[in-house]
């Protein structure tokens, strides 16, 4: 395992009155994509929006790159080099395929060449260029979730479910594009529900259950022990029901 | 990823439901129709039209910046109302000032006074904007209730404050020369006046729209009512986007101030806060947010208005609330509800 790119330690974060995250410790390193898995309501979406700031932790540190950015604003911290694809997407549904594309390149205009590699990773892209993104199917506007977040050459890109929702051949497809865009030197922090698609394209492996990290090593010793699986992957149906 | 796994569709809404998207701007036309059956003679429905467009385009240019501040960042502007009323007698001041041109028989001179009246207004108001939303709003953001009661305070203070500068009595200035008086058309007088409110404010509608559809500003203002949090995610401080649009819209209700005084020819302290009341109706009418909805709604509002002050004078303000709970009873968002994300 390469040096840390982004590093969570003893974060804690409260939404209102509720004490979401209990004490997060995280380790992303540098390249490859790491997973973090969890059931419903562990505290996966939470600890994402942690980093990019849209919650301020209460207590604990983020650094990234080196950097504590604990305490700096959303805008300054995805100027920093984070990318951010949130759980519901958040594609301006008011706004075509292009604009969506346009307001997410910040550096400057898309560079074309970048652009194509994208449409060829996601043709909806180039199919819909002008069209209103409201009009895309739900899977379409994951794409574009995607898409959106790899406009320019990002360090770290967190991604929230992007399989949440869709059709098999969809989630082969979305599951190929990231394949591709860990082969660029970007780093991908990925919260997936799907184990299959997870250990696919996983390096490292995090569990989180109740506002903590509970396991934490590499995809390929998770992949081949079933013991620990059923360990944590238990845990997680036991409280589901 | 190829073509064939994902099939390249555009879901378009059935032709029926498209149409009723559409309705709204429709609803313009179909009420000066209703006008012209209800009115019978065809020169008065002229007056009255110019005269109701006239209105509905000054309300619109007050009524902007409210929904879009409100779309933005959830904030209830009750003080609007300030923006109106300082306009107007800063504006005023400078007509007066600028006397010799007001008074003289040359129509650039005359619109070069109502031009500089203009830029000044807009310039105080948009300063008295930003020491609004940096000292009353801010420390309020989320609050629903707060924001209500403090901006009314903001109001109550700003009045106050064109007693201290102004003096507690109303303000008389007469329109320059080439704007008094009406253009005759075959039957129907329609006020010179009226027709320079009318232009001035499908101008203003036509470059808002090319802001809000064309520039990069303008697409981030858009982003930004749909879902602030994703715009600040993607690099770009939401706040100081409001504060711009925060500015924006109370220069445009200093110009309307200015606009609405010249059309009176009499302003008072209060007359903002009296104007808010049409104000506040337009933006729910057009739905919360939505700058397109407010240019309809601020014209129906307009048109009805004179309708009725020609037909039934007792029932001018009523039935414009009328209309809204009509369409409120249509739409309950307003003519053109602002998809909020979450
Ligand atoms: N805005 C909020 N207000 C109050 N509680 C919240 C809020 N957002 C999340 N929570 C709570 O925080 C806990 C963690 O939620 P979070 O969305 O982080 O879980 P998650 O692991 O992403 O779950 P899922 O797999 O269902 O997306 C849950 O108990 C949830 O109810
Ligand atoms: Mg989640």
């Amino acid at each position: 395992m390469s040096e840390p790119l982004l590093q969570l330690s003893g974060v804690h974060t409260h939404i209102g009155p509720y004490h979401i995250l209990q004490g997060v410790d995280l380790t992303v390193p540098k390249g490859g994509v790491s997973v973090l898995l969890g059931r419903n309501g562990a505290g996966k979406s939470t600890t994402l929006r942690t980093i990019m700031g849209l919650w301020t932790a209460s207590s604990g540190s983020i650094t990234f790159q080196g950097r504590d950015i604990t305490r700096m604003e959303t805008p300054a911290i995805s100027r920093s080099g984070i990318a951010f694809v949130p759980e519901n997407m958040g594609i301006f549904t008011d706004l075509t395929v292009a604009e969506n594309m346009t307001l997410a390149a910040t550096k400057g205009p898309i560079d074309p060449k970048r652009l194509a590699w994208i449409q060829e990773l996601f043709p909806p892209v180039r199919t819909f260029w002008n069209s209103s993104a409201g009009t895309l199917s739900g899977g379409q506007k994951q794409m574009l979730a995607v898409s959106r977040a790899i406009v320019e050459s990002r360090v770290l890109i967190l991604i929230d479910e992007p399989t949440k929702g869709l059709a098999p051949a969809i989630i082969n497809a979305m599951t190929d594009a990231l394949k591709e865009l860990k082969e660029t030197d970007t780093t991908i922090l990925l919260v997936e529900q799907n184990f299959a698609m997870a250990s696919s394209i996983g390096d490292t492996v995090a569990v989180m259950d109740d506002g903590r990290i509970i396991h934490d090593g590499d995809m390929a010793e998770m992949v081949a022990d079933k013991e620990l699986q059923e360990r944590l992957m238990g845990l997680s149906l036991e409280a589901h029901q | 990823m190829s073509e064939a796994t994902i099939k390249p569709r555009i879901e378009k809404a059935p032709l029926g439901e498209r149409m009723i998207e559409k309705l709204p701007v429709v609803l313009v036309p179909a009420l000066a129709m209703l006008g012209l059956i209800a009115v019978g003679n065809p020169a008065t429905w002229l007056t009255l039209t110019v005269a109701g467009l006239a209105m509905g385009l000054m309300i619109f240019i007050m009524a902007s910046g409210l929904t879009v501040v409100f779309g933005l960042m959830d904030v209830i502007n009750f003080g609007h109302g300030a923006f109106i009323s300082v306009g107007a007698f800063v504006g005023f001041t400078v007509l007066i000032w600028l006397g010799g041109w007001t008074s003289s028989p040359s129509v650039f001179l005359n619109l070069s006074a109502v031009f500089m009246a203009i830029l000044v207004a807009m310039l105080a108001t948009a300063l008295m904007g930003y020491a609004f939303e940096r000292v009353i709003v801010m420390p309020v953001y989320g609050e629903h209730l707060k924001q209500i009661l403090v901006t009314m305070g903001g109001l109550i203070v700003a009045q106050q404050l064109i007693y201290v500068f102004w003096g507690p009595d109303e303000m008389h200035v007469a329109r320059p020369e080439s704007l008094q008086g009406s253009f005759v058309l075959g039957e129907a007088a329609v006020e010179k006046y009226r027709l320079v409110a009318v232009g001035i404010g499908v101008v203003l509608f036509v470059a808002m729209r090319y802001v809000l559809k064309s520039t990069r500003i303008g697409l981030l203002v858009r982003a930004g009512v749909e879902n602030g949090e994703m715009v600040e995610a993607l690099g770009y401080r939401v706040r100081r986007l409001f504060l711009m649009v925060f500015m924006a819209g109370s220069a445009l209700a200093g110009l309307g101030g200015v606009m609405w005084g010249l059309y009176q020819e009499t302003i008072t302290a209060h007359m903002g806060q009296e104007i808010m009341v049409l104000v506040f109706i337009v933006v729910i009418i057009g739905g919360l947010g939505s700058v397109e909805g407010c240019f309809i709604g601020a014209l129906l509002v307009g048109l009805l208005s004179n309708y009725t002050a020609f037909l039934a004078p007792k029932v001018a303000l009523v039935s414009t609330i009328g209309l809204m709970v009509i369409i409120l009873m249509w739409r309950p968002q307003g003519l053109y509800p602002v998809v909020k994300a979450k």
